[in-house]
C-alpha cells in the first residue's frame, strides 16, 4: 500500500485565530479512517484545505502516484483529479432529476465542449440505473431531487459521489439524520468503497466510528492529538480529557 | 432499464422537448400572417411601419432568449448584453453607410472630366460620413467598413471577443451575484460614454443612420425591404430558439442551472465553473450581437444611447415579467412589454384627464412598468410563462419558500416545476 495523500506541517490561521496549526496526516491508497474532534477542532478547515476551497498559509498537501501538490490546483481540477467531497449538508442540485444528478457526478470528460456535446451512451444509463439501485432509489430517478427526504438526499449524495469514481473520499457526518437501518446501510457502502480506494469519514457519533471498525485521528485545535485504534485512542488521558473533561 | 430510458436524452431532441415545436409552429403561422397582410407582398393591411415595429420585436426576443440563457439558466445577472447587441448594429451600420455614401459619392464624382483617384472617393466618403463631427478621415475602426463579409464577421467577433475579455477577467476572480451585475453594467456604461465622443470614430452621439436603405437596392421600396428583414428576423429568432433549447436540453445544461443554484457544489463535481460561465456569456454575447444587425437596419439608426445601462436594465425586466427560466419566457416577456411600450410611448395610447391632472403615458408608462416589475418580482415570479403552466398541468414544488440552492441567482420556489 502506498501514501495517496500526505498532508505536512500544514498551518491556516483566519485572523489570527489558528483553524490548523501544523497539522501532518497520511493515508494509504485503500484505506478506511476516521477523523474524530470537538467542535472547532479544524475537521471541516482540514477537509476545505485539501479540496482547495482553503488555501493554507504553509504546509505541502501532495497527492497521487506522482506526488503533485494539491496547493496550486483549483478545486475543480483536485476534484478531476480524483478527490470526491461529500458535505455535512445534503448539497443536491435540487431542481434536477436524481438521474440528471447522476449522469452530471458521472465520471467523464468535464470541459465545456465536451459537455456539449455529451450524449449518454447505454452504459452509462446503465451505469446510473445499478447506482439507483445501490443507494434505493431505483424509484425515484424520475423525480426531482429537491423533493427528496433528507435521508434520500444524503444517500443520492453518497451515489453522486460514487460516480465521480474518485481516488480519494472525503465524508463529512455521512450519518446525520438517518435511522439506525439506514446507517448500517452506509457503514457497508464506505467499507466496500474503501477496498479499492481511500476514505476518509469526519464524524461526531463514536458508535457509527466503532462500526466501522478503522483507524482514528482524533483532531484538536488544529492538529493531531491521537492516532490509532478507537480503543487506542479512548484510552489516551489526553483524548478523555479533550471529550470529557473539563 | 425502460424507467431510465424514459427521459433519456437519446431519444429524439423534439420529443422531448414539444415547446419547441409548439414555438416554432406559431413563429411560422405568425410570419405567414404577417407577410400576407403585409404592404410588400400582401393586402396592406398592416402598414410598412408597423412590419418593421414586428421584425424589431422578433430581435429583441432573440436578444431576449440570450439574456434568458446566461440569467434565467446560468444565474448571471448581466447588465451589459444590450451593449453586445448595439455593437452588433454598430459593425452592420458600419458597411451600410459605407457602401451608400459610396455609391453616392461616385455618382456625384463621375460628372468630373478626370477618372476620380481612390483617395478622392475615400476622402469623399469620409467627409459625407464624418463631416458632422467635423472630421474628413477615417478612423482606423473603419478599416474594414468598405467589405460586407468583414463587416459581418465583426457582427459576431466584436461582441464575443469583448464578451470572452471581460467575462475572462470577471470570472476567474470569482466575481458574482450583484457584483457582477455592477461590473457588466460599468461595462455599458464605459462604452457608451466613449461611443459618445466626437473623436471615438462612430460619429459620436449622432451614431450612424439612413441604416434602412440597402446599398444598390435605392430601387426596391422599403415596403419589400422591410419584410425581407422581418423574414431574416424571424429565421433568426427560430434558429436561436433551437439553439438555445439544444444548449440547455442536454448535460450542458444540467451543468449551467447547477451552476446557478449553487456554483461551488459544481466545482467539487470537477467542472470549471468559470469556462463554462465564459462560453455562455460570449455564446451569448453573439447572439445578441446577431439580434442588434438585425435589428438597426429595421430602426434605421444605431446610436450610443441605445448602449446606455437602461436599455439592458430593461432586457433584465422583459426576461423577468415573461418568466426566467423558460425560453418560451423569454420571447412573451420581450413581445409583450417592447410591443405595449412601443404602443404607450408612440402617443397612441389616450391620454386620461382626471380633471386635475392629465395622465400622459409617454411619461407614466416608465412607472407602470417600473411597478409591474416590482409586482412580478414579489407576487408572481413565474412571469407571464406562468400562465402557460394552467394549461400544461405544470406545478411548482411545495418547499415553504426555500430557494433551490444556496447561490443568489438560483431558482426561487415558484420558478421552478415540481
Amino acid at each position: 500500500m502506498s501514501t495517496l495523500l500526505e498532508v505536512s506541517g500544514v498551518s491556516v490561521s483566519f485572523d489570527g485565530f489558528k483553524a490548523i496549526n501544523n497539522l501532518s496526516f497520511q493515508i494509504a491508497d485503500a484505506e478506511l479512517r476516521a477523523v474524530i474532534g470537538p467542535n472547532g477542532a479544524g475537521k471541516t478547515t482540514f477537509m476545505d484545505i485539501i479540496t482547495g476551497k482553503t488555501k493554507p498559509d504553509e504546509g505541502r498537501v501532495v497527492y497521487g502516484d506522482r506526488g503533485d501538490s494539491l496547493l496550486k490546483m483549483s478545486e475543480s481540477k483536485i476534484a478531476q483529479a480524483g478527490v470526491g467531497r461529500k458535505f455535512q449538508r445534503p448539497t443536491v442540485f435540487e431542481d434536477q432529476s436524481v438521474f440528471d444528478n447522476l449522469m452530471m457526478a458521472l465520471k467523464k470528460t468535464r470541459g465545456p465542449l465536451a459537455v456539449l456535446f455529451f450524449k449518454p451512451s447505454s452504459e452509462d444509463e446503465d451505469k446510473v440505473a445499478k447506482l439507483a439501485a445501490e443507494i434505493g432509489l431505483s424509484g425515484a430517478l424520475h423525480r426531482k431531487s429537491g423533493e427528496l427526504s433528507h435521508g434520500q438526499k444524503q444517500w443520492l449524495e453518497i451515489g453522486m459521489l460514487l460516480a465521480q469514481d474518485p481516488r480519494l473520499l472525503l465524508v463529512d457526518e455521512p450519518a446525520a439524520g438517518m435511522t439506525p437501518a439506514e446507517r448500517e446501510h452506509t457503514t457497508d457502502i464506505l467499507r466496500e468503497a474503501a477496498k479499492t480506494r481511500a476514505v476518509v469519514v469526519v464524524e461526531h457519533d463514536m458508535e457509527f466510528v466503532r462500526r466501522l471498525n478503522c483507524k482514528v485521528t482524533v483532531l484538536h485545535e488544529g492538529s493531531v492529538l491521537a492516532e490509532g485504534s478507537l480503543d487506542h485512542v479512548t484510552k489516551n488521558e489526553q483524548v478523555i480529557e479533550v471529550y470529557l473533561g473539563r | 432499464m425502460s424507467d431510465v430510458a424514459l427521459g433519456s436524452a437519446r431519444r429524439p431532441f423534439a420529443l422531448r422537448f414539444p415547446s419547441v415545436l409548439v414555438f416554432l409552429a406559431i413563429l411560422s403561422i405568425f410570419t405567414v400572417v404577417v407577410t400576407v397582410l403585409s404592404e410588400g407582398f400582401g393586402v396592406g393591411v398592416i402598414s410598412t411601419s408597423f412590419v418593421k415595429t414586428l421584425g424589431k420585436t422578433l430581435c429583441l426576443c432573440l436578444v431576449a432568449l440570450a439574456m434568458d440563457l446566461v440569467w434565467g439558466y446560468c444565474g448571471i445577472l448581466s447588465l451589459g448584453h444590450m451593449a453586445f447587441f448595439g455593437l452588433g448594429g454598430y459593425a452592420i451600420g458600419m458597411w451600410l453607410m459605407y457602401a451608400r455614401t459610396e455609391i453616392i459619392v461616385l455618382e456625384s464624382l463621375a460628372a468630373a472630366e478626370l477618372p476620380p483617384t481612390p483617395e478622392e472617393v475615400s476622402d469623399g466618403i469620409a467627409t459625407q460620413i464624418f463631416g458632422v463631427v467635423g472630421a474628413s478621415e477615417f478612423p482606423p475602426i473603419w478599416a474594414f467598413a468598405h467589405s460586407l463579409p468583414l463587416q459581418l464577421a465583426a457582427v459576431v467577433v466584436v461582441p464575443g471577443l469583448l464578451a470572452l475579455v471581460f467575462g475572462w477577467l470577471a470570472f476567474r476572480s470569482r466575481v458574482t451575484g450583484v457584483y457582477l451585475s455592477i461590473l457588466t453594467q460599468a461595462m455599458t456604461l464605459a462604452l457608451s460614454l466613449h461611443l459618445f465622443q466626437n473623436d471615438s470614430g462612430l460619429r459620436g452621439n449622432n451614431g450612424l443612420s439612413g441604416l434602412q436603405n440597402l446599398p444598390g437596392l435605392s430601387d426596391v421600396p422599403q415596403s419589400i425591404v422591410s419584410m425581407w428583414f422581418f423574414w431574416a428576423s424571424a429565421l433568426a429568432l427560430g434558429l436561436g430558439y433551437i439553439l438555445c433549447a439544444w444548449v440547455v436540453s442536454g448535460k450542458f445544461g444540467s451543468v449551467i442551472r447547477a451552476i446557478r443554484d449553487d456554483e461551488a457544489r459544481v466545482r467539487f463535481l470537477g467542472y470549471p465553473v468559470e469556462a463554462f460561465k465564459l462560453v455562455i456569456f460570449t455564446l451569448t454575447a453573439v447572439i445578441a450581437g446577431i439580434a442588434g444587425a438585425l435589428y438597426y437596419p429595421q430602426a434605421g439608426i444605431v446610436n450610443p444611447a441605445e448602449i446606455a445601462p437602461i436599455a439592458s436594465i430593461y432586457l433584465a425586466v422583459w426576461v423577468a415579467i415573461g418568466g426566467r427560466g423558460r425560453l418560451y419566457g423569454a420571447v412573451i416577456g420581450a413581445a409583450f412589454v417592447s410591443l405595449l411600450s412601443t404602443w404607450f410611448t408612440g402617443g397612441q395610447a389616450p391620454d386620461i384627464n382626471l380633471g386635475f391632472y392629465t395622465i400622459q403615458w409617454v411619461d407614466w408608462w416608465i412607472v407602470i412598468l417600473g411597478l409591474s416589475f416590482v409586482a412580478v418580482t414579489l407576487f408572481a415570479p413565474k412571469g407571464i410563462g406562468g400562465l402557460v403552466d394552467v394549461f400544461i398541468d405544470r406545478k411548482s414544488p411545495d418547499r415553504h419558500g426555500a430557494d433551490l440552492g444556496p447561490d443568489q441567482g438560483a431558482l426561487r420556489e415558484q420558478e421552478a416545476e415540481k
